[in-house]
């Protein structure tokens, strides 16, 4: 029982064509809802394949604040497996990555299964003969997520039995992956670096909301970004710029800027600005890749390959990317007010090594928990789910350059400031979240 | 100047997180040579500053940055404002280049930050790498080795 639960009309109500309500952020009900019928139901990132090259290989994540394994089967395959012991429920392995052998066996009861979930067997076999264990689920082994799919290497997965194909769900916003895989001379990516983990204490949507913010860089960032440009105005031309100053500068730059960006969204949430170019534009360039890159693939490709520079790439809900600097943020809601960023980065094969020294210093600077951007993005957010408490006006506005015949649009392109992204977002939102069952 | 003696050393250590305590960050940014790194690795003994990823690892520009930053009202995240606070243990010296005139000191630590109502510890172990720049004790780099420096961090502000 429940007042949203139970009233699909309510749900959807919270939606509005310009405007959402104050609830889809700060209730708890609405984000226990959204882990069961938007998270459970659409595909959420899981992992890249990079992390687990040999059979064994595993790493844990959440989806929909649920423990899974991914991990490499003896077979060579991929599985997505929940992380919960078929016997008493113990989660069976809690390092963030590692290596299982050909069996997991829970640190409970020694319970072991193949690296596919099947049960091998159990110490005492005999206590349950004659039992019903047999036809139960504990007899299935590890349960495997309802669907997988892989795409350039990033692994999704799907826990609910029903629910959109990958291709129907994502469509043509998958070209974003493929140029950030398409920038390796070798058309490959790999996961390098390490993470950082950013605790926020925000809704996640406030996150996935602003990558695609044109209207705040220049205000929440001028002390930072701000600062970076003043330091270096004045220094000779003659002098090399450094990395540093390429990568924050941008962030201050003008609200025409970030217009004439563009903004395109796509069915089902996805969207990205950087249509016509991004912050990432403007960098120098590195020593020796263009040369590879045309070597690899003809000049012509290899221009039309690296003149795409797209901002932030959401894929609603888990993943967001940086295809034109081999990043990613993923999501992890943990509860209506918190949420955990992972923040990835990916060496292009092939491809010279400071192409990852560069997204390093990005990811540095920006998505690190001692990052000043940083600090100053998650307070807003932050000031947000303190300020929704208000009562007087239940209503976020999403109003800026709405139009009502974007409305069911599968593919559109707009200026860069519009809110546009939002309100795509909002509506797959409220589609998933009024279908009860 | 000849050779700095051990209790000079270990009183610039002390000195330097005094400097960050009182929030006297112009006086603190003198304190590193022109080529210095601050860092603050993300992975348990991480060896590599540019090809993994840290939770800080800074040029003096960087850290320029950061100092000018605190003095600009616009630092929204400064409202209220955060509070460092170093406790030291004494600092040994790990190593010492005499020729080179470097020294390696090594000073477990224990650090609050605090902001508004919230206040987060940590742990942890700070390695400077000291030398001498025109006769004085300069820093060429502060490594500071989180004992959770793999964790989900919320913000963390001020300099450790």
């Amino acid at each position: 029982m429940g007042k949203y639960r139970d009233d699909p009309g309510l749900v959807a109500g919270l939606v509005q064509d310009d405007q959402v309500h104050r609830d889809v952020y700060i209730d708890q009900e609405v984000f226990d809802l959204e882990m069961e019928r938007l998270w459970s139901r659409t595909w959420i990132y899981v992992g890249h394949a990079s992390q687990v090259p040999r059979p064994g290989d595993y790493i844990t994540a959440d989806i929909a604040t649920q423990p899974v394994i991914m991990v490499r089967h003896t077979d060579g395959s991929l599985k997505v497996l929940m992380n919960r012991c078929a016997h008493k429920g113990t989660r069976v392995v809690t390092d963030a990555a590692g290596n299982v052998g050909r069996a997991f066996r829970c640190p409970y009861h020694s319970w072991t299964y193949r690296t596919d979930g099947t049960l091998i067997g159990m110490p005492l076999p005999r206590g349950y003969d004659g039992t019903r264990m047999k036809e139960c689920s504990a007899a299935k082994g590890l349960a495997p997520v309802a669907a997988t799919a892989e795409h350039r290497g990033f692994v999704f997965a799907r826990l609910s039995a029903s629910g959109p194909s990958f291709t129907d769900y994502f469509g043509e916003s998958l070209s974003s992956i493929d140029n950030m895989a398409d920038r390796s001379p070798e058309g490959e990516l790999e996961l390098a670096g390490g993470c950082l983990r950013y605790l926020h204490n925000c809704n996640w949507k406030m996150f996935i909301e602003n990558l695609n913010d044109t209207m705040h860089p220049m205000v929440v960032h001028e002390s930072s970004a701000g600062t970076a440009k003043k330091l270096w105005e004045g220094k000779p031309a003659t002098e090399p710029k450094p990395m540093a100053v390429e990568q924050f500068v941008p962030f201050v730059s003008d609200y025409k800027f970030f217009d004439d960006m563009g903004v395109r969204v796509f069915a089902n949430g996805h969207g990205y600005t950087g249509v016509n170019f991004s912050i990432h534009s403007s960098y120098s360039a590195i020593p020796g890749y263009e040369e590879m890159m045309v070597q690899a693939y003809g000049a012509e490709r290899a221009r039309e390959i690296l003149s795409i520079s797209r901002h932030n790439t959401v894929y609603y809900p888990s993943l967001t990317i940086k295809g034109a600097i081999q990043s990613t943020r993923v999501a992890r809601p943990l509860g209506p007010d918190r949420t955990l960023i992972e923040s990835w980065t990916f060496r292009l094969k092939g491809a010279p090594p400071e192409l990852l020294q560069r997204t390093l210093m990005y990811t540095r600077l920006i998505n690190s928990p001692m990052s000043v951007v940083g600090h100053d993005d998650l307070y807003s957010y932050r000031c947000i789910q303190e300020g929704l408490r208000c009562t007087g006006n239940d209503w976020v506005s999403l109003h800026r350059d709405f139009r009502p015949d974007e409305i069911g649009a599968a593919d559109l392109t707009t200026n860069g400031t519009s809110e546009i992204s939002m309100r795509n977002q909002f509506r797959a939102w409220a589609r998933y979240m009024a279908a009860a069952t | 100047m000849s050779a700095p003696t051990r209790d000079e050393i270990v009183d610039f250590v002390y000195r330097e997180a005094r400097l960050l305590d009182e929030k006297r960050f112009d006086e603190w940014y003198e304190l590193f040579t022109d080529d210095a790194y601050y860092w603050i690795p993300s992975a348990p003994g991480q060896a590599d500053g540019l090809n993994h990823v840290s939770l800080m690892y800074e040029d003096k520009l960087l850290l320029k940055l950061r100092v000018e930053r605190l003095k600009n009202p616009k630092s929204y995240s400064q409202h209220p404002e955060s509070r460092p606070h170093h406790v030291l243990q004494r600092p040994e010296i790990e190593s010492e280049d005499a020729a080179a005139r470097r020294w390696v000191t090594r000073t477990p630590f224990v650090y609050l930050e605090t902001r508004g109502d919230d206040q987060q510890v940590y742990g942890g172990v700070a390695l400077h790498t000291l030398v001498l720049v025109d006769g004085r004790l300069r820093i060429r780099q502060k490594r500071i080795d989180l004992v959770n420096c793999d964790a989900a961090l919320p913000s963390v502000q001020m300099f450790l």
